[in-house]
């Protein structure tokens, strides 16, 4: 599994392609937002968080199209498969990945987006950090499993996203209320923590088991 | 325990109700040096992704090391260079060679990366990314990945691609080795006169059926040029 997160690691540094397009898709949906919107609206915690994850998602799914696409160049996945991992192994290096440099990302974006949105400096703010990155690793989960089918498809870039999008649908429900309830300084609604939670454990362990039958030819 | 490391029994495979190959029945043993030839089309990749488990039959079964393909340790023990090199082209040649060394678990890589660059005379290449290299340069790169583990079987599907005449020497020699240190060996090509200089045993397939197959005293450039015009053609008659 390092093997393969080291290569991605690699890659990344070496063109930066990756990281540099999700920043900059993601401040841009931010500022389009920011001046779409009144700021009686943006000042509504419901709205903020609504709109941390709309750009999460958005560049999650160019960070879910890319992990996969370098693969694809000179058939270096089948070179991936060749070797004496089990596909489990190969999914949970590119999940990490994913996780790694959504993360990264949302480091820079999301006390931007804070900025931007005048949000209130309060304690619970401090507790951010996890929401943001359970949802990132709920994300990561299903977005790794649905991106490795979409890949090896022609119409990918509209198929990761229509596949997707649906089935995420509880997972950005819970990471809005949760985010939109610690941006309030509110009390944490702890059935959608629990539902963060448990789509995070349900997807990590779906993927790693069922990865293999996705990679089959 | 006999020798055999590929046991293929009456393999079959389809793309989208496509057969590309129709009961494929062979056995290779320890030692071989086995050359496919067939047209375009014939089923040359697919037997040898069949045989690298980068693709699953439609019917038959197929034993590696008399062991289910799919296990990783038997994955571990076989070397594949298809069409594509499997290396990442903003990668160093060092830096791809670390991932596969590293993904296969190999000691002292730094030495081993030293030693396969210059067994494929790429010494000196080693830190400029495969994206700048040309056709020719890659598939040597390929190669050297492909042999890095230091499998017992070698699956190599036209491996002569966009080689010059030194790269194809240079293939001869890694092929000789091979076969002295009792190495297995599969290749497709196009070329006879390579071919059949390497080869112990020659396989011609065509619609996806071996029709002509001999080892030991192989023939000769020409008449293999007559035997495979005449196995190809009566194959088609009888498809037709």
């Amino acid at each position: 599994m390092w093997a393969l997160l080291w290569k991605d690691i690699r890659l990344e540094l070496r063109t930066k392609e990756r990281m540099a397009s999700l920043f900059v898709l993601a401040l841009l949906i931010v500022l389009v937002f920011v001046f779409a919107l009144s700021p009686e609206r943006l000042r509504s915690p419901d709205v903020s968080a609504a709109l941390l994850w709309v750009a999460l998602v958005f560049a999650g799914m160019l960070s879910l199209q890319r992990a996969f696409l370098v693969e694809q160049e000179r058939g270096c996945f089948s070179g991936v498969l060749l070797c004496p991992f089990d596909a489990g192994t190969v999914f949970l290096a590119k999940f990490a990945g994913n996780v790694l440099f959504l993360t990264l990302v949302q480091v820079l974006v999301t006390p931007l987006t804070l900025v931007f949105l005048e949000v209130q400096l309060s304690w619970s703010l401090l507790v951010l950090p996890l929401v943001v990155l359970l949802g990132i690793i709920g994300f990561s989960a299903m977005g790794t499993l649905f991106a490795a089918m979409a890949v090896r498809t022609r119409a990918r870039e509209v198929l990761l996203p229509v596949l997707l999008l649906p089935l995420l649908t509880p997972l950005l429900i819970a990471a809005v209320k949760v985010t939109s309830a610690v941006l309030a300084g509110a009390a944490w609604p702890g059935v959608w923590l629990r539902v963060l939670l448990a789509f995070d454990v349900l997807f990590v362990i779906t993927g790693w088991l069922i990865f293999s039958q996705v990679v089959q030819e | 325990m006999n020798n055999w490391v590929i046991e293929a029994e009456r393999l079959s495979k389809t793309f989208a109700w496509m057969p590309v190959l129709s009961g494929v029945s062979c056995r290779i043993g320890r030692g071989e040096i086995v050359g496919i030839f067939g047209h375009n089309g014939a089923g040359k990749t697919t037997l040898l992704r069949l045989f690298a488990t980068l693709l699953r039959p439609s019917a038959g079964t197929l034993k590696l090391f008399h062991h289910d393909p799919r296990d990783a340790q038997v994955r571990r023990r076989v070397g594949f260079l298809g069409h594509d090199s499997f290396l990442y082209p903003d990668l160093t040649p060092v830096e791809n060679l670390t991932f596969y060394g590293r993904a296969y678990g190999l000691p002292q890589l730094a030495a081993r990366i030293d030693a396969a660059l210059e067994r494929v005379g790429l010494q000196g290449w080693g830190h400029i990314p495969v994206r700048a290299f040309s056709r020719g340069m890659e598939q040597r790169l390929g190669l050297a990945r492909a042999l890095f583990h230091d499998p017992d079987l070698l699956l190599l599907d036209e491996p002569d691609t966009g080689l010059d005449p030194q790269g194809t020497a240079l293939l001869r020699v890694i092929l000789a080795q091979a076969r002295s240190q009792g190495k297995t060996v599969v290749f497709t090509t196009h070329d006879p006169a390579f071919g059949l200089a390497v080869c112990t045993r020659v396989l011609i397939l065509h619609g996806g059926v071996i029709v002509w197959q001999a080892s030991g005293n192989l023939p000769s450039v020409e008449t293999f040029g007559d035997i495979y015009a005449r196995s190809t053609q009566s194959a088609s008659r009888m498809e037709h």
